[in-house]
């Protein structure tokens, strides 16, 4: 199993500025972790931590329960994929992958049969040869894992190397990645803004935003608990209605909202009274006529705003008291009901498909 | 600092240091500021030095001021200087526009190749050259008189028309390289535009293509200029000691008179005129010290 | 239709008026290489000859300032050349309000007139010991020919990609083998070029170099005192073989570049 790292504490200044803010975490050995958040989060900057590019401002980096304070990029036993690659041009494809031994002084025969082993691996046999500048977006992106590889790191930290690519070929890669981690059982530590590729990748996932770490946990708790309303909302669709705490009752609480009563499951420490924000998905709210009565669950009066067919779908934006706009995700499953814009409906679900975060004090 | 070292490490980072503190400190800074030094000290003995006469004081400069020649010399570099630069805007302008604009790439390398080539040749021997066509009994004195177009040779090495002569020539490519390089990046959209809605010529030049070329003209005025007016080598060939140059006076203060506190005062002088020189153009132009130097 | 036809062959007689004046002056001097005349000139034309070429090889002092030339120029490109290259990675990490102060001081010799570059080298070296010689021409040279290393070298280093050093330096590279096998190699065109313009820049320099020289001699300054005391149609020669040269350089690189362009577009 190779090593993990822990992170105490970790913040990082530029100037005034904080790009990281207090990052607690424990990375598994043999993990694939990924951090997940909008552009300029922070994550680039966490990385390069991890890397040894800088040393955080405070807090501490471990690799394998080593403190890693003052030990270079070079002393560290991690390699790093960049958001550009970063081959080097100058260089045939066969000298990038070596270059990590060149340095360490491996002979050049066995640098080239090294080599030649890790293009096997990557599917690019025998390509040794070319120059950088004749491969393909996908096969730069092969050797760049391949350089990184060569040096048998203990984690391999990746920063959006795929966002370079189109979709079909991203989609190969994610698996090609998946597994060539199973395959070595390095730790993969590996940075995205696309949910989709963090959701289906990871073991974990760590959602960030301005430099805090939000929530930390596998991909279906994120999507299902989110922890803060932040993570509801960058994860996935959500419908967002605000309102005051009405009724605490052990796990579930009552929203008093300008739609009226709105039950769910409680997500934080909430006392009565206090402003908070009821998610719900929309592929979790259900139509039904206005006419009929509430029953347990969630009711929500609404005027259909417009709709768009989509074959496996049917989008619907509705809006309700107090001009809050939902959108609606029917599975077209069982009878599509008609519903032309202007019609009065009923959304409805079942409170424990909602959670009642406390309401972001920016938001 | 940080940063250098983060990526150089401790080796490296200190051969960067050296080499840059070295050049910075003590090829340009300490010997500039020691020129200035020695500008306001008395010019004593070896003794004397650190005596109770090594006092600053402003008696070199007062030597301008009261030496009427000199300041006629001073005076002469900087209108010779200004019209040296005027004269070389007026004859590169028309060859950068119609190297950036009025031509096709291969053409416009091809003249840029002969506009080089005589300036990989020396400066002195560029104005040797010249020096063998103005002579008295040189080429151009006999093809004039021939063609009848005067009586008698004429001494064009006796006035400063010989030196400024030899200047403009010297300093063409300093004038038209950033006049070329400003036009370049103008679209050509821009003056098909003007044309388009009947600008004439002359409002074209004036209205589009000067304006944005400014900054390259700027550069080269100042480039020109500082060269003309420091220049020793053009006047040391082509002029007489009829029409000494101010950097001769300044070579004699050091090797004939003897005087080196006397000639950083003139040196100094010198300097403070190009100094002023660049920043007026730069106000003027409005561009900073990084467009400069390209 | 008429305007520009008339505006064409205006521009026509201008670029003719100016190549002329651009080489005529030359191309007398090198006419008058072959002129029997004692006195370098095509007027009169005193019959056609190759002694003065002769009387150019025969020249001991012209040979002994041509080295003193090439010792210079090397001299100069081994300081200045690492210290254009020192300056522009310091100045290419360097992102304060400082970078401008800095900038601003290496590029002071590029605007300062070349005679006040030798004096103020001249009278700051002399308590040092280091007098008018070669050493001291060195010094006032790469003062200012390190500049244009630094800009040529900088340009480059603006086009280059940090982080392939930081690549290298997180593959286990030290920063040393960083610089000489990532960032080094790149820069290298660059840097050859910049040793290129420090010999040309060197070898031609006059106005700096009279002043610091002390009692050597180097071909400008040989050159010029010839002119002025006792011309000879030998320096005409020397003058001939120098453009020469220069012709043959020029083209040889415009073929290569061509070359190279070509097999590009290939
Ligand atoms: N060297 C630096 N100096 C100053 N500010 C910096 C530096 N590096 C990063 N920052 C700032 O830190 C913040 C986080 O940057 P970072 O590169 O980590 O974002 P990111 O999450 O990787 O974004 P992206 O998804 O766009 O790559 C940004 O606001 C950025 O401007
Ligand atoms: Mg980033």
């Amino acid at each position: 199993m190779s090593q993990g790292v822990e992170l105490r504490g970790v913040t990082m200044r530029f100037g005034d500025f904080a790009a990281v803010k207090g990052v607690e975490l424990d990375i598994e050995g043999g993990e694939f972790f990924s951090f997940l958040g909008p552009s300029g989060c922070g994550k680039t900057t966490l990385l390069r931590l991890i890397a040894g590019f800088n040393d955080p401002t405070e807090g501490q980096v471990l690799i394998g329960g080593k403190d890693m304070r003052g030990i270079g990029p070079n002393g560290r036993p991690t390699a790093m994929i960049f958001q550009n690659l970063a081959l080097f041009p100058l260089m045939k494809v066969w000298e990038n992958i070596a270059f990590g031994l060149e340095v360490r002084g491996v002979s050049k025969a066995e640098r080239r049969k090294r080599a030649e082993a890790l293009l096997e691996l990557i599917a690019l046999p025998g390509q040794g040869d070319k120059q950088v500048s004749e491969l393909s977006g996908g096969q730069k992106q092969r050797v760049a894992i391949a350089r990184a590889l060569a040096v048998e790191p203990q984690v391999l930290l990746l920063d959006e190397p795929l966002s370079a690519l189109d979709l079909k070929l991203r989609q190969h890669m994610r698996q090609e990645l998946r597994e060539i981690q199973r395959r070595t059982g390095v730790t993969f530590i590996y940075i995205t803004h696309d949910q989709g590729e963090a959701l289906t990748m990871s073991d974990r996932v760590g959602v960030m935003s301005a430099g805090r770490l939000q929530q930390v946990a596998d991909p279906q708790t994120i999507y299902e608990q989110p922890a803060t309303p932040f993570v509801a909302g960058f994860v996935g669709e959500n419908n967002r209605l605000l309102g005051r705490i009405g009724r605490v009752e052990g796990g579930a609480a009552v929203l008093d909202s300008a739609i009226g009563p709105l039950r769910g499951r409680l997500g934080g420490d909430l006392a009565v009274g206090a402003p908070a924000a009821l998610f719900v998905r929309p592929e979790r709210l259900g139509v039904q006529p206005a006419s009929g009565t509430p029953g347990q669950g969630g009711h929500i009066p609404a005027t259909i705003v417009s709709r768009a067919y989509e074959g496996a779908f049917l989008h619907l934006t509705a809006e309700a008291a107090g001009g809050t706009v939902l959108t609606v995700h029917l599975a077209n499953s069982a009878g599509l009901p008609d519903l032309q814009p202007g019609a009065a409906v009923a959304l409805i679900y079942r409170p424990e498909d909602a959670i009642i975060l406390p309401a972001e004090a920016a938001a | 600092m940080t940063a250098l070292y983060r990526r150089y490490g401790p080796g490296l980072t200190g051969l960067i240091l050296a080499l840059t503190g070295f050049w910075i400190i003590f090829l340009v800074t300490l010997p500039q500021l020691d020129m200035v030094d020695y500008s306001f000290r008395p010019n004593l003995s070896m003794s004397e030095r650190g005596g109770p006469n090594d006092v600053y004081t402003l008696q070199n400069y007062a030597t301008l001021a009261d030496n009427a020649i000199h300041r006629a010399i001073f005076l002469k570099t900087i209108w010779a200087s200004a019209l040296v630069t005027l004269t070389t805007l007026i004859v590169c302008y028309p060859i950068a526009y119609h190297l950036a604009q009025g031509t096709t790439r291969r053409q416009a390398a091809l003249l840029m190749l002969l506009l080089l080539i005589p300036f990989w040749i020396n400066e002195i021997l560029r104005t040797f050259a010249w020096w063998i066509l103005l002579a008295y009994a040189g080429p151009l004195n006999n093809m004039l008189v021939a063609l009848g177009l005067i009586e008698r040779p004429i001494r064009f090495l006796s006035g400063d028309g010989g030196v400024i002569v030899g200047m403009v020539y010297a300093y063409i490519l300093f004038m038209v390289m950033p006049i070329y390089n400003a036009i370049e990046s103008l679209d050509r959209n821009q003056i098909e535009a003007a044309r388009d809605l009947g600008a004439s010529p002359w409002r074209i030049h004036w209205r589009v293509v000067i304006p944005h070329a400014k900054p390259g003209i700027a550069v080269g005025c100042i480039m020109t200029f500082m060269l003309a007016a420091g220049s020793y080598a053009v006047p040391a060939l082509l002029g007489s000691p009829g029409s000494r140059w101010f950097t001769q006076i300044i070579y004699s203060w050091f090797f004939e008179g003897g005087n080196w506190n006397q000639g950083s005062a003139y040196a100094f002088i010198l300097l403070l005129l190009c100094i002023g020189f660049i920043f007026g153009v730069m106000r003027l132009a409005r561009i900073g010290l990084a467009d400069i130097a390209k | 239709m008429i305007d520009d036809r008339f505006a064409r062959l205006l521009t026509r007689a201008y670029l003719g008026l100016f190549f002329a004046y651009l080489f005529l002056p030359l191309a007398v001097m090198g006419a008058a290489t072959f002129n029997e005349s004692r006195f370098p000139t095509v007027t009169p034309w005193t019959g056609t000859t190759l002694k003065w070429f002769a009387a150019l090889w025969a020249d001991g002092q012209m040979w002994n300032a041509l080295g003193t030339s090439f010792a210079v120029a090397l001299g100069v490109i081994c300081l200045a050349v690492p210290i254009g290259v020192a300056a522009a990675l310091f100045l290419s990490d360097l992102h304060s309000r400082a970078r401008s102060l800095v900038y601003g001081i290496m590029v002071s010799p590029l605007l300062t007139p070349g005679v006040i570059i030798g004096i103020s080298t001249l009278i700051f070296w002399r308590p040092y010991g280091v007098t008018g010689g070669i050493l001291l021409t060195v010094l006032a040279q790469a003062s200012f020919i390190a500049a244009y290393v630094m800009l040529l070298v900088l340009a480059r280093l603006q086009r280059f990609d940090r982080t392939l050093e930081e690549a290298a330096l997180d593959l286990g590279a030290t920063p040393m083998q960083a610089f000489r096998r990532v960032t080094l190699p790149f820069l290298m065109p660059a840097i050859l070029a910049a040793c290129l313009i420090a010999f040309l820049q060197s070898f031609e320099n006059y106005n700096t170099t009279v002043f610091v020289r002390g009692f050597d001699t180097t071909l400008t300054v040989y050159i010029a005192s010839k002119v002025r005391t006792g011309v000879t149609p030998a320096l005409n020669a020397l003058g001939l073989i120098l453009i020469a040269l220069t012709i043959i350089g020029a083209v040889t690189h415009e073929l290569l570049r061509r070359r190279a362009a070509g097999r590009k577009a290939a």
